[in-house]
């Protein structure tokens, strides 16, 4: 009677009669309660599952995690003044209101550690660091800084003054205190077309530097474009695939996995061959008469090559979730609904397609993601009007060196892709979503 | 069995191939009254389901004509039937509620919101489901599916309905509710159902006629109580209901009886159904309620002696097997009343049974 009672549901058991503890806890037979007694059983097995994927965590932590977050940091990291320059910076922030020149203390310690850093040759980064916030800072730096380790005398107010007269002006000096900060947000802005002018004011790039919101724009407009385009070709491949007979079916499976097994850069390089003014497609046009041989359209190194190569090669992703949906929707269906009186265009458009739309959403998702972060496509058939923001990315990775920019662009990407999920997740719902 | 005038299905010649090799369904020949309920009654694989599906219009017929209130629709798609249809897996629409399910076919027909509102709720307080309305088809219980489904396929009125074993995934006291509504409904609607299924008691229970199926060919199409009571022939004996198989050799025919010798040479009074005339071999069919224990000597044509190896005790009646005839497989069964013979295992018996019970068949 007693094991009968405790297995009953709590409010059962609290206005029991038999024996033991009448407090609503549930508990085994020798009087542990239950919830004790089963943490206890699942903790072996939480130890067992923890420890089948720790090797797999460790390295996503270490590997990409860990990589991803040090990057996103640079994104507001601003170190270079804070170390090379510390006392000016510490001083000019203490003493100077932002009304017309600092002391002449300021141009005595900036002199002091100007003459220091050149000495080991690191001078160049202040400059660098300063050209971000505006064009030209680069050479005045480096050449105030020889000048005056060579030759100049103090007092270096006037000295400096003569070297050059921006020294004389309160913006280089304003533009000097918004750029030391430990932690800035001028990448973010500038990634944003904004900026700090010397006062200290967000404001716009001038109007020829503004480049990333278009960039953006143009990112997201074509990778929705090539999502569009992917489905409205993949949903019938998907359909053939789940309702044709195996064989074919099987066949028809490798053809779409074949992008797969080929290299990316050959598949790029192929759809150049075909596409250039040169290209074979061209020949066949000029061929046929479809157009003269002057007039050769240009499809390849723009926006229109761009969108043919994404779209193919991100086929697949979109194809895959739909097919493995629409394999598990049962041909039935589309039969009682034609045994109800639906014509089968209708019968396909409010019982099938319903049914698909948990794969159409990942697939959708899927193939818009990878789009956003496309890199090497546009880079090799994009020329000037198919870049993307991420081939921006990399360049301030790897020619400019703007590690800060590039890290605000990649995380405000970032938050974009994470803002359109959670919109998706909100509308759809990501549980509805089957990747396979 | 009567001819039906004026048949409102009828199957004319019909046979189907799928491969162009065997044929699923053999020279189909059936007539379905108006307002009847006619089961389709079969083995696995005996073309149940392809009838149903050429009858509905979703295959055709390989040779031979369907004709629905007397004209032919293999040109008729299967959307202008008006045929009701339930399916084996009942295949209601997994997005939409039990609401939208049902008023689906009255939105494709292009009804107006408050006349479908008012015959879907109709059709769910049928079936006992007026509250079940908003939820989803996966959050139903097997029965309120099969309801569901049910409710779909009557609500639009169909003159005909057309079942796959719909309750084939239900445990035991639902089937039997569910068969109980099933012909309530079919009572109170006077629509003409044609209904599938493997299990023979539900067809028993439940149809006005049945067609037993076996290898694309009707075997014996029957009311219940003349199929269960006089089998044409050693298919549908096996089938329908249990049955003691003897073999033999007919002997002499006299009148309706013939004179059997089983193979160990006992001679048996059968009813002579189906055999091939003296000489030849035939199976005799015998119910295993039929048989009664320690009969008054003269007083059954058909007296033998038993040997009991088995009794087991069912409950409603007490199940026995015997050996007779040099068979050990011989099953009787003794109704549980008051004053019934208490068998033993081990126990020598006499057993005796009319020879009308006892029908002798094509072996
Ligand atoms: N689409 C098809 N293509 C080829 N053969 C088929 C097809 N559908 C059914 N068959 C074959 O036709 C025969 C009859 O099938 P059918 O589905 O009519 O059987 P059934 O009587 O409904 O059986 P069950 O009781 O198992 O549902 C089977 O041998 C089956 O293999
Ligand atoms: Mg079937």
């Amino acid at each position: 009677m007693a094991t009968a009672q405790s297995a009953l549901p709590s409010g059962a058991a609290s206005g029991g009669p038999s024996g033991g503890p009448t407090d609503g806890v549930l508990r085994t037979n020798d009087g542990v309660p239950l919830k004790t007694t089963l943490r206890r059983v699942n903790r072996r097995q939480k130890i067992i599952a923890f420890g089948l994927v720790l090797p797999l965590f460790l390295f996503i932590l270490i590997t990409f995690l860990a990589p991803i977050g040090m990057m996103l940091f640079r994104a507001v990291d601003n170190p270079v003044l804070q170390e090379q320059i510390p006392r000016t910076v510490a001083l000019l922030n203490e003493t100077w209101d932002g009304e017309g020149l600092p002391d002449d203390a300021v141009y005595d310690t900036l002199a002091e550690e100007m003459i220091q850093q050149y000495k080991v040759r690191e001078i160049a980064k202040v400059g660098t660091r300063l050209n971000y916030e505006q064009g030209g800072l680069r050479s005045l730096i480096t050449s105030t800084a020889r000048t005056i380790a060579r030759r100049a005398e103090p007092p270096w107010k006037e000295a400096f003054i003569k070297i050059d007269e921006r020294w004389g002006e309160p913006e280089t000096w304003g533009i000097i205190q918004n750029a030391a900060p430990r932690y800035t947000l001028s990448f973010v802005l500038a990634a944003l077309d904004l900026r700090y002018d010397w006062q200290g004011d967000i404001v716009s790039q001038p109007e020829n530097e503004q480049i990333y919101v278009k960039m953006f724009v143009r990112t997201i407009w074509i990778s929705g474009l090539v999502t569009v385009l992917c489905l409205a070709l993949g949903f019938p491949v998907g359909y053939l695939l789940a309702n044709l007979p195996m064989r074919q079916s099987n066949l028809l499976m490798i053809l779409v996995l074949l992008p797969f097994w080929t290299s990316l850069l050959v598949r790029t390089t192929t759809w150049i061959v075909l596409l250039q003014t040169e290209g074979v497609l061209n020949d066949i046009m000029v061929w046929v008469g479809l157009i003269s041989d002057d007039g050769r359209v240009q499809m390849i190194y723009n926006q229109l090559g761009t969108i043919i190569a994404m779209t193919h090669i991100l086929l697949p992703f979109m194809v895959l979730p739909i097919f493995s949906v629409m394999k598990t929707i049962s041909p039935s269906h589309m039969r009682a609904a034609r045994s109800l009186g639906a014509t089968p265009p209708r019968a396909f458009w409010d019982v099938y397609v319903p049914q698909t739309l948990p794969g159409i959403g990942a697939g959708s998702i899927l193939v818009f993601i990878l789009s956003v972060g496309y890199y090497i496509t546009p880079a090799l058939v994009g020329g000037r009007t198919g870049q993307l923001i991420s081939n921006f990315i990399a360049y301030h990775m790897q020619k400019s060196l703007n590690w800060g920019l590039a890290a605000a662009l990649g995380g405000l990407l970032l938050l974009g892709v994470l803002v359109l999920y959670w919109l998706y997740n909100r509308l759809v719902g990501i549980d509805k979503m089957k990747f396979g | 069995m009567a001819e039906i005038t004026d048949p409102f299905v009828r199957f004319q010649n019909v046979q189907k191939s799928y491969d162009g090799e065997t044929l699923v369904v053999k020279n189909l020949q059936l007539d379905i009254a108006k307002g009847e309920f006619l089961t389709l009654l079969g083995p696995s694989g005996s073309g149940k389901t392809t009838c149903l599906m050429m009858l509905a219009g979703f295959e055709s017929p390989t040779h031979g004509e369907i004709m629905l209130d007397g004209h032919p629709i293999h040109n008729v798609p299967p959307h202008k039937r008006g045929i009701g249809m339930v399916f084996q897996n009942y295949a209601l629409f997994p997005h939409m509620t039990v609401t939208e399910n049902v008023g689906y076919p009255l939105k494709v027909r292009g009804i107006g919101r408050n006349e479908m509102a008012r015959r879907v709720d109709r059709a769910l307080t049928m079936v006992e489901l007026g509250h079940l309305g908003g939820r989803r088809p996966a959050q139903l219980s097997g029965g309120q599916q099969q309801r569901v489904a049910l409710a779909r396929a009557l609500v639009f009125e169909p003159a005909l309905v057309l079942l796959d074993e719909p309750l084939g995934a239900l445990d035991k006291n639902l089937r039997e509710q569910m068969q109980y509504e099933l012909k309530h409904i079919h009572a109170t609607l006077g629509v003409t159902m044609v209904y599938v299924t493997h299990d023979q008691t539900e067809a028993l229970t439940m149809s006005d006629r049945i067609a037993v199926f076996d290898d694309g060919i009707i075997q014996q199409l029957d009311e219940p109580s003349t199929l269960y009571e006089e089998p044409s022939n050693a298919f549908v004996a096996q089938f329908i209901g249990e049955n003691n198989r003897l073999l033999g050799t007919v002997e002499s025919v006299d009148g309706t009886d013939c004179i059997v010798q089983t193979d160990n040479g006992d001679p048996i009074r059968a009813l002579n159904v189906r055999t091939t005339g003296p000489g030849g071999r035939t199976l005799m069919s015998l119910r295993p309620e039929r048989i009664s224990i320690n009969p008054n000597p003269g007083s059954m044509p058909n007296i033998l002696p038993a040997e009991v190896l088995e009794v087991i005790y069912v409950g409603d009646h007490i199940r026995s097997r015997m050996s007779v005839c040099g068979r050990d497989d011989f099953i009787v069964k003794v109704p549980n009343w008051a004053g019934h013979v208490h068998l033993r295992r081990g126990e020598k018996v006499e057993i005796g049974w009319f020879a009308s019970d006892c029908r002798a068949l094509d072996a």
